[in-house]
């Protein structure tokens, strides 16, 4: 058992799974369950979306989760919000300190533009995303993928309006943990990009826990 | 300069308003604040496949900012660039703030409906967008982050989102020059962290125009690298010859 679910006992844990670097992920978490994400060897960005597992029209929205807390930035006592404004889980543990809301997944399409034109054919995100989507089959496509949390991620923002992706601020067995407050459709992207620090230059595996008290 | 350019149309909108309609590629759309202290929600959707839209972390990515002025351009989430701010008076557009809804609008500006106060009823950002949204067959799932024209939120170190009030003037005016045929959802509700207590969103002016063609020192296509691939993506797209940026 790693050092960040030694206080969780085995007959408290309802899943447990590590995901591979560059791999999708997709579960549901319900109501009332927590959820706990480990990077397991540092600066591994884990892209995540949210979904009302029983109405997936209702999802994380970036948006109305910043403007609720009135701050761009992620970590305990943050309230992650839907399109509909309701709370669908609240960041409840973080070891970490500050996760990343506006810096977007990556995609082959980006790659072209942020790298160079022959970058379009590393693996990226919305690649990881669309192949989850069509594997489980919620009838979801690209349309669903509007706006995501990067866990461990950090995208500092000026006054003066200047965005970057900065080297991480994570490191190994740090995690972050939410509860969740409605039955919550997970889908995740183990981040595979290469071309920036993100994920420290080399992808790494990640660990998710699911568990009830 | 750019008042010179041919006049296609001209509309106001009030402030409450929701609109929506088509602009080609090689147009411009000005927006002008009639009045001071406009906001313009705004989405855009390719007109050929709708899926494919305005991407906020996209546009601030690959130009290293968190809010749009000229010579910025707007990233759809396939790598291409769907406008341009070719002129900018106010210099400072929102990109993360998003929209009202209508519990929000209710708890800082009291109920207002239709029948007590017809078409003065308070509107509110969420519902106006979805409004325009399923005139085009599109819905919840694509009101995605939005841009904000003329408002300003500043981000300080720790942080925390700031309103600043008076951003935009009576007059200021931004010129988007369409560079794919897009779809163009609009509101004009205010801000959701415009800190005044009185509900009073304002007027604007929308002006369509023939846009000059695109020449190889364009201020935008040459802003950043990140924008000449994002345009050759564009002209591949339209099946045309993608600039020479080997020189």
């Amino acid at each position: 058992m790693t050092l960040a679910t030694e206080q969780i006992s085995d007959s408290q844990i309802v899943h447990r799974e590590v995901v591979k670097a560059g791999d999708p992920w997709m579960h549901v978490v319900k109501a009332g369950q927590k959820f706990r994400i480990v990077d397991l060897e540092g600066n591994q960005a884990v892209d995540t979306l949210f979904y009302n597992a029983n109405d997936t029209e209702e999802r994380y929205s970036a948006t109305d989760t910043i403007k609720g807390q009135g701050n761009i930035y992620l970590t305990t006592g943050s309230v992650l919000r839907s399109n509909l404004n309701n709370p669908m889980l609240t960041i409840t543990e973080d070891t970490c300190g500050r996760h990343d809301t506006l810096g977007g997944a990556c995609s082959a399409e980006s790659n072209t533009v942020r790298y160079s034109i022959d970058k379009r054919h590393m693996h990226s995100c919305r690649d990881s995303f669309l192949t989850a989507l069509s594997k489980w089959d919620y009838g979801m496509t690209k349309r669903d993928l509007s706006s995501n949390i990067n866990f461990f991620m950090n995208v500092p923002v000026s006054p003066e309006g200047h965005l970057d992706f900065d080297d991480g601020i994570s490191a190994p067995g740090r995690y972050v943990e939410m509860t969740a407050h409605m039955d919550t459709l997970v889908l995740v992207s183990n981040c595979p990009q290469l071309n920036n620090p993100c994920n420290g230059y080399n992808p790494t595996p990640v660990e998710m826990v699911i568990w009830e008290e | 300069m750019s008042d010179q350019k041919p006049i296609i149309w001209s509309e106001q909108l009030p402030g409450g308003a929701h609109w929506s309609g088509v602009m080609r590629r090689g147009s411009i759309l000005r927006v002008k604040d009639l009045d001071g202290g406009a906001n313009v929600s705004m989405l855009m959707f390719n007109l050929e496949v709708p899926s494919e839209r305005y991407n906020m972390p996209d546009t601030l990515k690959g130009q290293k900012t968190a809010f749009l002025t000229q010579p910025n351009v707007c990233y759809s989430d396939m790598g291409r660039v769907m406008c341009s701010i070719v002129d900018d008076t106010c210099g400072w557009h929102d990109t993360i703030g998003g929209i009202s809804d209508a519990d929000m609008v209710k708890a800082k500006y009291g109920e207002a409906d239709y029948q007590q106060a017809h078409n003065d009823y308070h509107k509110n950002g969420y519902d106006s967008l979805i409004n325009e949204l399923e005139k085009w067959g599109l819905d919840a799932k694509d009101l995605v982050p939005n841009v904000n024209l003329f408002s300003k939120i500043r981000v300080e170190l720790d942080g925390d989102m700031t309103y600043v009030a008076d951003n935009s003037q009576a007059g200021d005016y931004v010129d988007l020059r369409f560079e794919m045929d897009c779809i163009v959802v609009l509101a004009t509700a205010q801000h959701p962290l415009d800190d005044s207590t009185e509900y009073a969103p304002q007027p604007i002016e929308l002006t369509a125009m023939k846009a000059e063609p695109v020449q190889s020192d364009d201020a935008c296509l040459r802003h950043k690298p990140e924008n000449e691939r994002a345009f050759y993506n564009t002209a591949i797209y339209y099946g045309e010859k993608p600039y020479d940026f080997s020189n």
